[in-house]
């Protein structure tokens, strides 16, 4: 992303907040593979009364590293004083905060209709073709589609479905990859040796403070 | 495999004597290997209460009674207020040892206490048969769920391999960094359980921790940039200094700056309170000038210490004219409450030095001679009428003032919460550094009896005088039992004013003297101790006080003293919650 393309984000996510909307941020915490983890994570959103709109635990390129993908509302302030509460975990190796633009990311959702509505009223292959879809299971009584993409594409299935007595909807969590991520493998070697190299120093909170000291 | 185990046998059979009790084949139980860790980890005193699920570790302890002291307290809330009274005058990790269910349930009040006031614990419970988990067993309750917002770090043990790795990180995390409490829950079977037992090694690192993060120079050359060129420098410290072990660096640090220095409640004794360039303590019931002058300065330097609400007052009215300097361990409290100009992220110890070495020597003495200034206002219309009043009925000032004109400021202070805590605060004296154990983040009445017991195992040659009021001496006053068995020499004097003080102070001010369930009736305290076996005295005139706080400094173990005070008198200065610090009331 060009550094003004940057700016304009930033400040169309200022103006949103001054707006009074909190934009939407994902969170990504690389952690160890520990029973209670997620408690002590999901405490960290409760103890302050926020909601987690979704939350995803997957493994990572590291063997042994669990990845944490959390999506919230909130301004910026917030997310950050979140992360750095997440990062003080002893079991947490890092808590990262991205906004919509900075991520690649897919949402999944199964849409279960009954099957002779669908087939009478609708020209499936056209709906599938127009939502990216497929059929998992074709039955009798019902079928189940399924869907990957961002919400729009999700929300506007539903919409298509919704006419025909859909039977169960369901969407999963979000999963996000980082743009400038360059995965996980480097950032953990430093973390094991225990005496950690310039790379452990890293702070984007400390880096970006650089023009708070011109006031 | 067999390598390994070759070269470790050698190693074990020089010194027999070392080795612990064995069961069949070598092996030994889990419970003797979490006994094992403590004496590796130089614990000497336990405090803790038996019970089902912890039963195998008390009996393993039976054969360890020449080399672990265990304290058998009265309740379990008294057991880990001692273990925190115990850490907090010795600077060490407290231990604390109960049972599952109700045992566990009783440490919660402690943990959250040591975890807002960031006091090194490991507790011990014992948990039910693994096999048992989840099935509602008798004393079975989800301990490491109820206690997760309120550790640094807790963990469940099923099978006794993990107790000595798993106890070696227990102590490196709750004494590391920013300390704080961890619960290491054991199940029966565990501890019951024999196994190979390979020794313990200390742990040093885990690879998701990071305790010290590392300093950033050009934070610090900023900070000392911004000190050097300041007119009206304010430097506000909490326990951190204490906890970093960093009171010589911080000295050095604000006399080479001529800087002056006030204290939160928890940093207090961390310098001298006779200190010349100590202006006071910061917070609600603050002295004046720092809690004025903080609207005043143009730098702010804050140094292990977390503006909390009490200290802070209003927000958005706190320091907004100056330039603030965090010095802080913990990178959460950057920012957290108060935006930081310049932040210093690292260990103070470390940091301290850094900055002192690029200070300027500077005089400053128009700017102390304000602190001085305010000083003398606040003299004139709090403190004199405090220390030297004119009524007929005592004030808690000067009982406060008797006991500093007899323990020199040489004493251990534990205070439990109201508005005794406030007047021994401000008004005890300090000499040496981890002097006043309080519960200051999270205000547990009930505190100050077993965390003085504590602290007299935790600093045996020093005198431990606990303050207690009269409301707060009976949420614990069963712990009088394990002052009893124990024979510890702990100095308890009670200031009864017959209210619950400070609610009622508020009640007063704020709710036109609606006096909603403060009106509190006591026992007869002395006779209470005197059938724990406690020498007592209770007093209520000016003519006495001296001869009678005497008697109870001088006494030859624990000694109770109850002092009747004035019934409706105030605690002032006072930053009425929702004000700035700067409008602070003296009367």
């Amino acid at each position: 992303m060009s550094e003004d393309k940057i700016k304009a984000t930033v400040h169309s996510l200022s103006s949103l907040e001054r707006a009074g909307l909190r934009p939407e941020y994902t969170i990504t915490v690389y952690t160890e593979n520990q029973v209670g983890l997620l408690n002590r994570i999901a405490i960290i959103f409760s103890r302050r009364k926020i909601n987690v709109d979704s939350l995803n635990t997957s493994p990572t390129e590291v063997e042994s590293v669990h990845r944490f993908t959390i999506v919230i509302n909130e301004t910026e302030e917030v997310v950050r004083k979140l992360c750095r509460q997440i990062e003080k975990q002893v079991d947490v190796l890092k808590a990262f905060y991205n906004t919509e633009d900075e991520i690649v990311w897919q949402e999944m959702a199964l849409y279960k209709v009954p099957t002779d509505e669908i087939a009478e009223k609708v020209k499936v292959e056209r709906l599938l073709r127009e939502y990216g879809a497929r059929a998992v299971v074709i039955r009798k009584d019902y079928t189940v589609f399924e869907t990957t993409g961002h919400r729009e594409e999700t929300d506007g299935l539903i919409k298509a479905l919704e006419p025909y007595g859909m039977i169960e909807f369901v969407r999963s969590a979000r999963i996000a990859i980082i743009k400038d991520s360059s995965g996980f493998h480097e950032k953990l070697k430093t973390y094991e040796s225990s005496a950690p190299g310039d790379e452990l120093v890293e702070n984007g909170f400390l880096n970006q403070q650089e023009e708070v000291f011109t006031m | 495999m067999a390598e390994v185990k070759e070269l470790i046998k050698p190693e074990i059979k020089e010194d027999v004597s070392t080795l612990p009790p064995c069961g069949i084949d070598g092996a030994v139980s889990g419970s003797v290997a979490v006994l094992e860790a403590l004496i590796a980890e130089d614990v000497e005193t336990i405090f803790g209460y038996p019970g089902g699920a912890i039963m195998p570790i008390y009996d393993a302890l039976y054969d360890y009674d020449a080399k672990l002291n265990h304290i058998l307290v009265r309740h379990e809330q008294g057991g880990i207020h001692a273990a925190q009274g115990f850490a907090r005058a010795s600077g060490r990790t407290g231990v604390v040892f109960a049972t599952s269910g109700p045992g566990a349930t009783n440490l919660v009040t402690g943990l959250a206490d040591a975890m807002i006031d960031s006091t090194p614990l490991v507790c011990i419970t014992g948990q039910v048969f693994a096999h048992l988990l989840g099935t509602d067993a008798f004393q079975e309750t989800d301990v490491i769920n109820i206690t997760t917002p309120v550790t640094k770090w807790n963990y469940q043990v099923t099978d006794a391999n993990e107790i000595s790795s798993v106890l070696a990180k227990a102590f490196y995390i709750a004494g590391s960094g920013r300390p704080g409490p961890v619960l290491i829950d054991i199940t029966k079977n565990a501890q019951l359980q024999l196994f190979d037992y390979k020794g313990y090694t200390k742990c040093t690192h885990i690879r998701s921790y990071r305790p010290k993060p590392i300093v950033r120079k050009e934070y610090v050359e900023e900070a000392a940039k911004l000190i050097n060129e300041a007119k009206k420098p304010f430097v506000i410290f909490g326990q951190g200094i204490i906890l970093g072990k960093a009171e010589k660096e911080f000295a050095a640090f604000i006399e080479k700056g001529n800087l002056p220095a006030a204290w939160t409640i928890m940093g207090m004794s961390a310098i001298p309170t006779h200190h010349p360039l100590g202006v006071g303590m910061l917070g609600m019931h603050g002295n004046y000038g720092p809690n004025v002058l903080t609207n005043d300065c143009d730098v702010l330097i804050a140094v292990g210490m977390r503006f909390d609400d009490r200290v802070t007052g209003r927000l958005d009215k706190y320091a907004k004219q100056a330039k603030v300097i965090h010095l802080d361990i913990d990178p959460s409290e950057i920012d957290k409450n108060v935006k930081a100009t310049v932040p210093v992220w690292g260990d103070c110890k470390e940091t301290l030095p850094m900055l002192t070495a690029l200070l300027n020597k500077k005089d400053n003495s128009e700017w102390l001679q304000k602190f001085a200034d305010h000083a003398k206002e606040e003299a004139a219309t709090c403190i004199t009428p405090e220390l030297n009043p004119t009524s007929d009925e005592l004030t808690m000032g000067e009982v406060i003032k008797t006991l500093n004109e007899l323990t020199g400021g040489n004493a251990i202070i534990v205070t439990d919460v109201g508005q005794h805590q406030m007047v021994a605060c401000r008004y005890a004296k300090y000499n040496n550094s981890k002097s006043n154990v309080t519960s200051g983040g999270l205000g547990t009445m009930g505190f100050a009896l077993p965390a003085a017991i504590g602290a007299k195992f935790g600093a045996p040659d020093k005198t431990v005088v606990a303050i207690i009021g009269d409301g707060g001496i009976q949420m614990t006053i069963q712990e009088l039992g394990t002052i009893m068995q124990t024979g510890v020499d702990v100095k308890i004097m009670i200031l009864n004013n017959q209210f619950l003080g400070m609610v009622r102070q508020w009640q007063e001010l704020f709710m036109e003297k609606r006096y909603s369930f403060t009106n509190i009736q006591s026992p007869d305290f002395v006779k209470v101790a005197e059938a724990y076996g406690i020498a007592g005295k209770k007093i209520s005139g000016r003519p006495g006080l001296k001869d009678a706080v005497k008697t109870m400094v001088d006494h030859k173990g624990s000694y109770l003293l109850e002092v009747m005070v004035g019934k409706e008198n105030n605690v002032f200065p006072m930053v009425p919650q929702g004000c700035s610090v700067s409008e602070i009331r003296l009367k």
